[in-house]
């Protein structure tokens, strides 16, 4: 994979995502030596089969989670423009993820912390699994300037979406 | 505990509403690995004693959902799904595609083991160790896209109350059935995500005999502890490469099959097996793809191939109709086999079989059957009340799918499936139908054809498989290669998709186990002693029978009739099954799995396998 120049993004084409799950996969097994969906910092949603996404982190230009965060145990790596966590600090409040536009942070299943997407360094392993098996709905970019926060919808937002491209007006019985 | 398993399994009663934790021995698990051996181990525990006599829709039924430890783990999670079967009478691993398996394992739980029966319509819902059975009245009688839209909704929205600092939940994974199961319809299915389905078998019946309508699964707990997880990464690498390397069905899923299995291979049913040629090129798969397919590449958990595609019909007569693909099995009972050569009319029945709950090779073989029964004027359209089932009218097939799922008039006794049917309509009409039944052992032939000998099965696949017509359980010799239902057995088994382990290195699957569970198991280990353990388990409960029905394997152990009539036309015209080699092969068969020439088990075969209970309950077969 060609290099990227530092900071780096995710760019994304949700409506190509097979919903395979292998971008959890390798997520949970970089983060967690383990497969484990839901400790994923990558999630993948089927509220409606067919219009699977995944659903992670897209670095908002002004951080809204950092700044709601009460006890500064979030940041933002300057290497990769990554919000960091810092699970000790962390109390699990849940303020992050009312502030995100796209309610995208989750709770570590068993810990007591906040999962965010840490761009695994710029290195993100759920981008080479995508892109190794050709569905290339995650690539890695230059972060540059993007208007990222558009990326950051919810789950049910970004569902609708993809189901009302997928299946035209009847998506509106499966929502 | 032996790795790669949760280690524990949950029971749930449906008449008193218990719900308890059980678990296995490891040297149970060790011999029967999980899925499918580890339905028939349990099955034959719990029943054996009074098999015969078990109705199969019954509450006395065992009903399981059982996953193994490769689960979630080798490439292309799914789920088994086993019992009494309603079709045969025996037992059928019937797997499915998904990502309940690997939720159930998250949730803590190898399986699921339902007993009983409720009174009233429920679901189960479970969340990690939370478990509980409710109400399901107001989603009884909808249709498979209402049930997962409300059950999805609901359990999330249960899920947010209950935690609701968690943030968004993912919809729990979910297996239901839809009219056809409820109305205990033999050829109904366990489904997932629309239409995906465990067909063979009948257990949506079974799961609608119990009032059971879903089960929805939130886990939120790693996958089981492996031995080796850097090796199982490898080992997943390497089948991820095989299938990237091979573009085949991750291209066209099985899509191609649909014209090539006729055109190429002259195995194709069409018109209910009358023919099994053709050269129709308006099902090639470049018309599925660029008329119907809105995604290319449709995947269930950690699956490299994607065979799946997800097709709709936007404008015409059939607008609104979606399905996967249909895949080859879809794409060919629902298509030749019903004289139907147009992909739109194939999406619309496919959708159609979907939304209702039923298994589109067992109903598009019983609806082939009838159809060929109206053509020789056996089945008038007064038995149809008013259809006209010619070949390739859609929307007369339709009506008759819909009179099944309900079990109205003629569907009724067409809901029995295939060979039951036949029984029933030719004392009806004081004619022998028989001939025109497709079927082994109460299950319908898969759409793979024996006559041409040009495709996979071979002459005797059906006729001494353990599971009938189930063309991903096809027995064959020698009993360590790809052709043997041994090899099939440890795909339901370890639970994982077959179809990602084509071109595999020979003995990588068994490598793939010991990195999971840190046992030894070579292939010669498993084909001779621990598969031929759960053969023979399923084979003692096949020939046991049950209330309705019974094999004589002298009769019963055969192809179709039709597989024994010219090809009439294509390239392999004039070609048929020779009955002569046929009772070779299965000669051949019988000794190699320690069957003697009457096809029942042999004491000595069975002692050495350490089965002596299941030699004393042959005894009266003998």
């Amino acid at each position: 994979m060609t290099t990227k120049k530092e900071p780096i993004w995710i760019a994304r084409e949700l409506s190509k995502c097979s919903g395979c799950r292998k971008c959890e996969i390798a997520c949970s097994l970089f983060h967690e030596k383990r497969i484990w969906p839901e400790a994923s910092r990558v999630r993948v949603f089927m509220l409606v089969p067919g219009a699977e996404f995944p659903h992670l982190c897209s670095q908002c230009e002004d951080y809204p989670c950092v700044k709601a965060c009460p006890v500064k145990a979030l940041s933002i790596s300057k290497k990769t423009g990554a919000v960091l966590v810092k699970n000790k600090a962390c109390i699990a409040c849940g303020k992050c993820i009312d502030a995100c536009p796209g309610r995208i942070p989750h709770m570590h299943p068993t810990e007591k912390h906040v999962v965010i997407c840490d761009l695994c360094n710029g290195d993100p392993q759920c981008v080479k699994v995508c892109q190794e098996g050709g569905w290339n709905v995650l690539k890695k970019v230059s972060r540059g300037d993007r208007p990222f926060k558009l990326y950051a919808r919810t789950p049910e937002e970004i569902t609708r979406n993809l189901a009302l491209k997928m299946y035209g007006d009847q998506a509106e019985e499966y929502l | 505990m032996i790795l790669g398993y949760a280690g524990k399994f949950l029971e749930v009663n449906l008449s008193s509403g218990k719900i308890k934790e059980t678990s296995f021995d490891d040297e149970i698990l060790k011999d029967y690995v999980g899925g499918r051996g580890l339905a028939a181990k349990i099955l034959w525990d719990r029943l054996s004693n009074k098999w015969e006599r078990v109705d199969s829709l019954s509450s006395e039924n065992i009903l399981l959902f059982l996953t193994g430890p490769l689960t979630g783990y080798f490439p292309g999670g799914r789920i088994c799904v086993s019992g009494k079967s309603p079709q045969s009478n025996g037992v059928v691993g019937s797997t499915v595609g998904g990502e309940f398996g690997v939720e159930l394992r998250c949730a803590g739980y190898d399986g699921i083991i339902v007993t009983g029966a409720s009174e009233k319509p429920v679901y189960l819902f479970v969340k990690d160790s939370d478990v509980e059975i409710r109400d399901a009245s107001h989603i009884w009688g909808k249709d498979a896209k209402r049930t997962v839209t409300i059950l999805t909704k609901e359990c999330r929205e249960l899920l947010k109350k209950r935690h609701p600092l968690y943030g968004e939940w993912k919809e729990p994974s979910l297996l239901y059935i839809g009219p056809a199961g409820e109305n205990k319809v033999r050829t109904a299915v366990v489904a997932a995500k629309w239409s995906h389905a465990a067909g063979y078998g009948g257990y949506g019946a079974v799961m609608g005999s119990k009032k059971l309508k879903a089960i929805a699964v939130k886990g939120t707990g790693p996958l089981p502890d492996v031995a080796d997880i850097r090796k199982v990464k490898r080992l997943i690498q390497v089948v991820n490469n095989n299938v990237y390397d091979n573009d085949l069905w991750r291209r066209w899923g099985t899509g191609s099959g649909g014209y090539e299995v006729g055109a190429k291979t002259s195995s194709e049913p069409v018109r209910n097996w009358q023919d099994e040629w053709h050269d129709e090129k308006s099902f090639g798969v470049d018309q599925f793809e660029n008329r119907v397919w809105v995604k290319q590449y449709w995947s269930d958990f950690g699956c490299p191939t994607c065979c799946l595609k997800v097709a709709v019909v936007k404008s015409g007569k059939f607008k609104g109709a979606i399905t996967d693909n249909p895949d080859y099995e879809m794409q060919a009972y629902l298509g030749p086999n019903l004289g139907i050569f147009t992909p739109e009319k194939n999406v619309f029945l496919s959708s159609l079989i979907d939304d209702l709950g039923l298994c589109g090779i067992q109903t598009g073989n019983v609806l082939g059957f009838a159809a060929e029964l109206f053509q020789r004027e056996i089945l008038t359209k007064k038995d149809l009340e008013g259809i006209e089932l010619k070949w390739g009218d859609a929307e007369a097939f339709s009506a008759l799918i819909k009179k099944i799922a309900f079990r109205e008039g003629i569907g009724n006794l067409l809901a029995e499936g295939t060979y039951r049917a036949a029984l029933k309509i030719g004392k009806m009409k004081n004619v022998d139908v028989l001939p025109y039944a497709v079927q082994s052992k109460g299950i319908g032939i898969g759409a793979h054809g024996i006559r041409s000998g040009k495709d996979y099965p071979e002459i005797i696949s059906y006729a001494c498989s353990v599971q009938g017509g189930d063309h991903t359980s096809t027995a064959g010799l020698p009993l360590d290669s790809g052709g043997s239902e041994l090899m099939e057995i440890f795909n339901d088994s370890g639970v994982y998709c077959n179809f990602n382990s084509f071109g595999i290195p020979r003995n990588l699957r068994f490598d793939f186990y010991e990195a999971v569970t840190g046992l030894k198991l070579t292939r010669e280990e498993w084909c001779s002693s621990k598969a031929l353990k759960i053969l023979q388990l399923q084979r003692a409960m096949l020939l046991l029978g049950g209330p309705d029905l019974k094999w004589n394997p002298k009769i019963h152990d055969d192809n179709p009739f039709r597989f024994y009539e010219p090809l009439p036309s294509g390239p392999y015209k004039g070609k048929a099954t020779d009955k002569t080699a046929v009772e070779e092969y299965k000669n051949r068969y019988y000794e190699a799995v320690g069957w003697d020439k009457n096809g029942i088990p042999k004491t000595e075969a069975l002692q050495k396998l350490g089965l002596e209970e299941v030699n004393k309950t042959l005894e009266k077969l003998r």
